[in-house]
C-alpha cells in the first residue's frame, strides 16, 4: 500500500516538475520584447555592446592626453601569450632625477586572446576592456597598436 | 459552382457531376483520384513547409532568439529556400548499403503518413474517405511508418543508423499501446469508431469537456505518447543528434532526406489533428449548452478555421514539449510507457466505462 501512494505522489510530482519547465519557457515565449538576438549589420548604429563585453585592450586618456600607465611592466609579465610589450625609457625630473616612464605600450591584438589578465594585473588600473568588436583588417600589421597615444604623459598623482 | 465555406459536400458534390456529365465513369473516377491526390500532396508539400518555419521560429522565441530573419520578410522564404536546396543535392548512397531496401524505406515512411492524413476530416465534406472503423485504420497505418524506420535503418548498414532505428522500433511499438488505448477510451465515450460520427458527437460540448475527468487524463497521455510516436523530441532517441549523427537517416541525403523530414512532420500533423478531432471536436464550433447567442457567434467561424486553429494549437503544445525537456534514457522512455503511462491508461478507460454507464457525463 505504501509503494503504491509513492506511486501515486510521483506520477503528480512528475507531472508538476514538467509543468514548472514548461512555465520558464513559456516565460521566455510569451515576453518576445526580452529576445536577445542582434540583427547585427541593421542595428549597427545602436549597437551597445554589455559593459563586461571584452572586446580589446584600450588605455583611456584623459582630455588633457594623460593616462595612468607607470610603464611598470606588470601586464607585459602577467600576459599568458606575449600580446604585451613594454618599452620604457628614462627622463629626467625637474628635481634632477632619474625617472623610468612609459615610451610605447606595444599591444598585439591578433595574438590576444582577451583574457583578462593584464587588466587585472595592472596597479594603476591604466588599462581596461573597450567594447570595440569590429575588429577586421587587410592587414595583420595593423593589429599591432601603441596604446598610449603620441605626447601623452603620466597624470598627476598616480603612485609607482 | 456552387461554393459554400461552411459545407464543401455542395462543391465537391457539383465537382463529381461536373466530372460525370462530361466523361465515362472511370474516366471520371481516375479524374476525381487524380484530384485528391494532388491536393493532398500540395497540402502536405505547403504545410510541411510551413511547420518547418513553425517550429524554427518556435523555437527560437522559447530560447529567447529570433529564428530565421534573413530569407523574405521575418525569414518566410527560409524553408523555401532550403526545400530547394535539398532538391537539388547529390544523392548519395553507401557502397554497400542494401540497394532495394534502402531506396524504398522513404517511401514506405511517407506513403504510411498518406495514408493516415486520408481519414482526417477537415471540414464538413473535406474528407476523402469516412468509413466505419475510421480510428481502427488510422492506428494501424500510422504504424506502418515504423517498418520504414526500421528498413532504413537496416539497409544503410551503418551502425548509427541501425541503433537509431532499433530505438525508434522500441519506442513506437511501446508506445503505440498508449496511442491506441487512449484513442480507445474516447471510442468507449464515442460509441462509434468513424470520424464523421464523433465530430458529429461533439456538437454540443467537445469530448474533452464532456468526458470530464478520464477525457483530460487521455487527452494528456495522448499527448505525450503521440509526441514519442512521432519520434520527436523529448523522445528524439531515433534521431539524438549529440550521440548517434542523425539516427536512422545519417546514411540519406537530398531528396531521400527530405522525404523523412517531410514525414516526420506529416506525422507531428497527424498526431495533432487526431487530438483534435477527437478530443477537442474536430471542425465543430465551441458550443455551450444554452448560450444560444454565443454558439450563433461560434457557428459563423469557417469550421476549416476551427480544425486548423485547434490543430495548430496542439502543434503548438507539442513543439513547446521538445523546447522544454531535455531528452530521456533508453530506460526512461520504456519506464515512462511500461510502468506510468500503461497501467493509467487502463485504469482510465474502465473509469470511462463507468462514466458511460452511469450517465456521469455532460
Amino acid at each position: 500500500m505504501k509503494s503504491f501512494i509513492e506511486y501515486i505522489v510521483s506520477v503528480f510530482k512528475g507531472l508538476w516538475t514538467l509543468l514548472v519547465g514548461m512555465k520558464v519557457t513559456a516565460k521566455y515565449f510569451f515576453t518576445p520584447w526580452n529576445h536577445v538576438t542582434q540583427q547585427y549589420p541593421e542595428n549597427r548604429d545602436t549597437l551597445v555592446m554589455f559593459e563586461r563585453f571584452r572586446g580589446e585592450v584600450i588605455m583611456p586618456h584623459t582630455e588633457n592626453n594623460e593616462h595612468l600607465c607607470t610603464g611598470c611592466g606588470i601586464c607585459e609579465i602577467n600576459c599568458p601569450n606575449g600580446s604585451i610589450e613594454i618599452i620604457s625609457k628614462s627622463i629626467l625630473t625637474p628635481e634632477g632625477k632619474k625617472k623610468r616612464i612609459i615610451d610605447q605600450h606595444i599591444y598585439h591584438l591578433g595574438m590576444c586572446t582577451l583574457c583578462n589578465l593584464c587588466v587585472k594585473a595592472c596597479p594603476t588600473g591604466a588599462i581596461v576592456m573597450g567594447q570595440k568588436f569590429e575588429h577586421a583588417v587587410w592587414d595583420r600589421a595593423l593589429l599591432t597598436k601603441v596604446l598610449n597615444q603620441p605626447g601623452s604623459k603620466i597624470a598627476e598623482g598616480v603612485k609607482e | 459552382m456552387a461554393f459554400n465555406i461552411y459545407d464543401f459536400t455542395t462543391l465537391t458534390h457539383s465537382i463529381h457531376v461536373g466530372l460525370a456529365e462530361s466523361f465515362s465513369p472511370v474516366v471520371a473516377t481516375t479524374i476525381e483520384w487524380i484530384i485528391v491526390g494532388v491536393t493532398y500532396l500540395l497540402f502536405v508539400a505547403l504545410f510541411g513547409l510551413f511547420l518547418v518555419y513553425a517550429e524554427r521560429k518556435v523555437c527560437a522565441a522559447f530560447q529567447q532568439r529570433l529564428g530565421p530573419m534573413r530569407v523574405g520578410p521575418w525569414g518566410l522564404l527560409q524553408t523555401i529556400a532550403d526545400f530547394i536546396k535539398l532538391l537539388m543535392k547529390e544523392l548519395i548512397m553507401p557502397r554497400k548499403a542494401d540497394w532495394f531496401l534502402y531506396n524504398i524505406a522513404p517511401f514506405i515512411v511517407i506513403i504510411a503518413s498518406f495514408m493516415a492524413i486520408a481519414i482526417l476530416p477537415f471540414a464538413p465534406g473535406l474528407q476523402s474517405f469516412d468509413f466505419d472503423i475510421g480510428i481502427f485504420y488510422l492506428t494501424a497505418v500510422s504504424s506502418v511508418g515504423v517498418i520504414g524506420i526500421l528498413i532504413a535503418g537496416w539497409s544503410s548498414n551503418n551502425k548509427y543508423s541501425l541503433i537509431g532505428a532499433m530505438r525508434s522500433g522500441a519506442q513506437i511499438l511501446s508506445y503505440e499501446l498508449s496511442v491506441s488505448l487512449s484513442l480507445l477510451t474516447m471510442v468507449v465515450f464515442a460509441g462509434s469508431m468513424q470520424f464523421s460520427t464523433i465530430v458529429e458527437g461533439q456538437r454540443d460540448a467537445w469530448y474533452i469537456f464532456s468526458g470530464h475527468i478520464p477525457a483530460m487524463i487521455a487527452f494528456i497521455i495522448f499527448l505525450i505518447a503521440g509526441t514519442a510516436e512521432t519520434n520527436r523530441g523529448p523522445f528524439d532517441l531515433a534521431e539524438a543528434e549529440s550521440e548517434l549523427v542523425a539516427g536512422f537517416h545519417t546514411e540519406y541525403s537530398g531528396v531521400k532526406f527530405a522525404m523523412f523530414f517531410l514525414a516526420e512532420y506529416i506525422n507531428l500533423f497527424i498526431i495533432s489533428a487526431v487530438a483534435a478531432t477527437v478530443f477537442l471536436g474536430g471542425w465543430m464550433p465551441l458550443h455551450f449548452g444554452n448560450l444560444e447567442s454565443f454558439n450563433h457567434v461560434m457557428d459563423f467561424i469557417p469550421p476549416v478555421v476551427w480544425f486548423f486553429g485547434k490543430v495548430l494549437f496542439v502543434i503548438f503544445i507539442i513543439m513547446w514539449f521538445k523546447w522544454t525537456f531535455p531528452r530521456l534514457r533508453v530506460d526512461q522512455i520504456l519506464t515512462l510507457e511500461w510502468k506510468y503511462l500503461l497501467p493509467i491508461n487502463l485504469v482510465n478507460i474502465l473509469l470511462m466505462a463507468l462514466v458511460v454507464l452511469t450517465k456521469f457525463h455532460f
